[in-house]
This record gives structure tokens, C-alpha cells and sequence, in this order.
């Protein structure tokens, strides 16, 4: 049942995914989450972009999860993204110096979200990217995505998943730079514009 | 027209019969709900209609998804894993014990990653202000706790037993009582939000988000087991929940870089 027995192959056998549900508030977002670059390093991007539904509609408890690498392409391995403070049991949030690569930001009630985090650099054969993770009540397990940065369109080109999407659709996976350094995601669960959404095998 | 427990029973029960005739037919079982689950109508206009785009993470190695955010000890303090504790009174409900193992799919432990959770207080009310059920809030729970998975990849909290308690969803709509768990493995790949029950709920039939998970030996994953060795004397009541985490992970454990 709910006891595993490594020794029992038959019994190592994936936990089911439940919705994050609404009042998930006081426990994953913390000051800071969308505050991903170190305060006044050179390679920060701002991030930006509503969450909506089938209806147009944005949603307002809608959590995002944004992982990515260092503007070298280096996986961050550094703890720290959400200190606790001993004294008080708060949070002290990040330092401002050491960069985490993992960032957590809710959409408000207007179903915007916004994240500044370092311009992450190229791996393996992919573009730079990073990856995406979306909550929300009604969604009974998370979604995967990745927001992939314009700019360099011969990187694009040769990315190995964005060659292989629906051509019609590749422009959901690439933010749209507003300004210098600054773009715009959105993400659409449903329907026309719907975003490429990802599995992992 | 407000839809009764009754017709949400009939939905549930046909989507559990089309499980059952899709895996007779041959398909493979389900572990996790369908995104497109009806019974839970807050599904309706926030799941994808396009099939997912599938990355086989064999192909290449250097994929960031492949590895996960680290968490250490400066992301949590020593009492997090005490729900109990973090007000200057005790609160009310009956004290559990609820502990586990974090595993991968080929029953490694996950070592040193963060596990959170939330729940209900006893009286089946979140401490959200969004929340409209006119039960009790308890000044002394919030009902959140945090804590880093050991060595072996155990996980334990103290805090109370959750209240079931209402929500719109249909007609006298009840969840069963449960405690969300939010969980990263040694992969983002791994990633897992969940809830886990308690044995013997009468709840359970009648509640769609359970029964999103149509197969019958995946939702009873989901249901913690009584143990009698982690009931503490004279203090909690304790129950034994194992987490596996589903999703691709590397082979390898460190990068040379
Ligand atoms: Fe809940």
C-alpha cells in the first residue's frame, strides 16, 4: 500500500499527482520568489506574462516554477533560494549575491506574473532556455513548459525540440522581447495560442 | 441547474468504467489523473487540448531539466517539520506523526531535497483568506510545515489531524481529509505535487479529486497506513505515507563541471 519495499520492485510504483488546489498560499511562495538574479549583475532579464485559460481568462492562483542555468550554462548548485530566518520562523529570502537558478512566483489577481533572473547561457545542443513549471487549481497535475529567448535565431534553429514542433505552435515556446533585456510569456492552457507543453520520458 | 452529488457519482463512474475497458483493451495503466477530468470542474478550461510534446531525456544528458534546485539547511529552521510549534499555543485536534520515505521509481532514496506541506486545521478551515468556509480558524495553526529529506530519504512532521471540509464544486461537495505535499526530486523531471489521505475516510466515493486517479491500485498510493511504532506515548498518532517519484532522472550523479 502506501509502505514501498525497494526490494519489492512490484512495489516501487509512482505516487499519484494531486492539484495544488487554491489555498496553497501560506506554504510555496516566498518573498523574493520571482527575484532570481543576484541585485545588479550585468546578464538580468526581466520575465513577464499572464497565465490564461480556455476562456481567455487569466487565472489568479495560478504558480509558477522557473529553473534555469547560469549565463555560462552551468546547473546552479547553490542552496539558499528561500532562507528562513531561526529567530522569528520567517523567511529572510535570498541574499542578493549567490544566484539559485529556481525562482516560485503566483500570478496575481489579474493572473500576471513577472520574474527577473539571469539570461541563461546555451547546453548541450540546446538554445538557451528555461525551464517551466505550472500549478494551478483545476489542473490535476502540473505542466512542464520552457521559455526560450529570442535574439540568436541560428541557436533557435538548430534547438532540437523547437525544430521538431508544429511550426504553427514554435512561437509559444519563445518570449517576445519588449524592451532591451525585457520580455514577455504568456502561458495558455487551453485552446487558440495554446502554449507547447512538455513531457519528460 | 446546481449539479448533485448523484450526477457527479454517475461521471465518476463512467470514467472509471472507460479506465477499466481502455486497460482491458490493452492500454497501459495510469498512474497520475487525466488533466481532462470532468468530475472536477475546475479542470474544465485549465487543461490542454493539444497532446503533450514528449523530449526523450536520453538523448541528451546536458538537459537542465535533468537536474533540480538545491535546498539545504538555510532553507528551512530546526522546527519547520512542527506544525505545533509555530505559535505561542498549542492547537487544537488530535496530534499525528506522519512519516515517510522520498524514493525514485527505482527505489533510491532522494536525499536532502525539500518537502512542504499544507493542510486544513482540525476543524476543516485553511488559514487563507480566500477561503469561505465558516469553520473555526485556530490562532495557533497555520498549517504549513518544511523540512529536508535525510540520508535515507526520511521525511517526518508533527502536526494535527485535518478536518474533511466543503467546497463548491457540486451540491454538498466534501473533500476527504488531507494533507498536500509538494515535493522535489533529484530531477525537475521529478517533480511532484500531491495529497495524501487518511485510511477508512467515507469520503473517498464521493470526492472527484481523489478519483481523478482512476486506477484503483494508484489511488490507494495516495492513502497514508495507521502505524502503531510511530504513534508517540502520551503524545500523536501515527501514520506511514512513502513517496515515489515519477518523471526521468540522470544516471549520473555529478557533472565534471
Ligand atoms: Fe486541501
Amino acid at each position: 500500500m502506501t509502505r514501498i519495499d525497494p526490494d519489492r520492485p512490484e512495489t516501487v510504483r509512482p505516487t499519484p499527482s494531486q492539484t495544488v488546489g487554491p489555498f496553497y498560499g501560506h506554504a510555496l511562495p516566498f518573498p523574493g520568489g520571482g527575484d532570481i538574479a543576484p541585485l545588479g549583475h550585468p546578464d538580468t532579464v526581466t520575465l513577464q506574462g499572464y497565465v490564461l485559460d480556455g476562456a481567455g481568462d487569466p487565472l489568479p492562483d495560478a504558480l509558477l516554477e522557473l529553473w534555469g542555468a547560469d549565463p555560462q550554462g552551468r546547473v546552479p548548485r547553490t542552496d539558499g533560494a528561500m532562507r528562513r530566518d531561526p529567530a522569528t520562523g520567517g523567511f529572510l529570502g535570498r541574499n542578493g549575491v549567490e544566484f539559485t537558478g529556481f525562482g516560485r512566483v503566483q500570478t496575481d489577481a489579474n493572473g500576471h506574473w513577472y520574474a527577473r533572473t539571469l539570461r541563461p547561457g546555451a547546453r548541450g545542443r540546446s538554445a538557451p532556455y528555461l525551464s517551466v513549471c505550472v500549478f494551478a487549481r483545476g489542473l490535476l497535475h502540473h505542466l512542464y513548459t520552457r521559455i526560450y529567448l529570442p535574439g540568436d535565431e541560428a541557436a533557435l534553429a538548430a534547438d532540437p525540440l523547437l525544430s521538431r514542433v508544429d511550426p504553427e505552435r514554435r512561437a509559444t515556446l519563445i518570449a517576445v522581447e519588449e524592451h532591451p533585456a525585457a520580455y514577455r510569456f504568456d502561458i495558455r492552457l487551453q485552446g487558440e495560442g495554446e502554449t507547447v507543453f512538455l513531457e519528460y520520458q | 441547474m446546481t449539479l448533485t452529488q448523484r450526477d457527479i457519482d454517475q461521471e465518476i463512474a463512467a470514467e472509471h468504467a472507460a479506465y477499466d475497458k481502455r486497460v482491458a483493451d490493452g492500454a497501459p495503466r495510469e498512474h497520475h489523473p487525466r488533466r481532462d477530468y470532468a468530475p472536477y470542474r475546475s479542470s474544465t478550461l485549465r487543461h490542454p487540448g493539444q497532446p503533450l510534446v514528449a523530449i526523450d531525456v536520453s538523448k541528451d544528458p546536458e538537459l537542465v531539466e535533468l537536474s533540480s534546485p538545491a535546498f539545504g539547511e538555510r532553507d528551512i529552521t530546526e522546527i519547520d517539520n512542527d506544525l505545533t510549534r509555530q505559535h505561542t499555543g498549542e492547537p487544537i485536534g488530535e496530534r499525528i506523526t506522519v512519516s515517510g520515505r522520498l524514493l525514485d521509481r527505482d527505489g533510491r532514496p532522494v536525499r536532502g531535497q525539500l518537502v512542504e506541506i499544507w493542510q486544513a486545521n482540525s476543524a476543516g478551515r485553511y488559514a487563507h483568506r480566500r477561503e469561505q468556509h465558516d469553520a473555526p480558524l485556530d490562532p495557533n495553526f497555520t498549517g504549513v510545515g518544511r523540512t529536508l529529506t535525510d540520508t535515507e530519504g526520511r521525511y517526518s512532521f508533527t502536526t494535527v489531524q485535518p478536518g474533511p471540509y466543503p467546497w463548491r464544486n457540486h451540491l454538498n461537495a466534501w473533500r476527504p481529509a488531507h494533507i498536500h505535499f509538494s515535493v522535489f526530486g533529484a530531477a525537475f523531471t521529478q517533480r511532484l505535487v500531491t495529497q495524501m489521505y487518511f485510511p477508512n475516510d467515507p469520503l473517498f466515493p464521493y470526492d472527484p479529486i481523489l478519483q481523478s486517479v482512476t486506477d484503483d491500485a494508484a489511488r490507494q498510493r495516495l492513502i497514508a497506513t495507521y502505524d502503531h511504532d510511530l504513534s508517540v506515548p502520551e503524545f500523536s498518532l501515527g501514520y506511514h505515507w512513502d513517496i515515489v517519484l515519477d518523471g526521468p532522472h540522470a544516471t549520473w550523479l555529478e557533472e565534471g563541471r
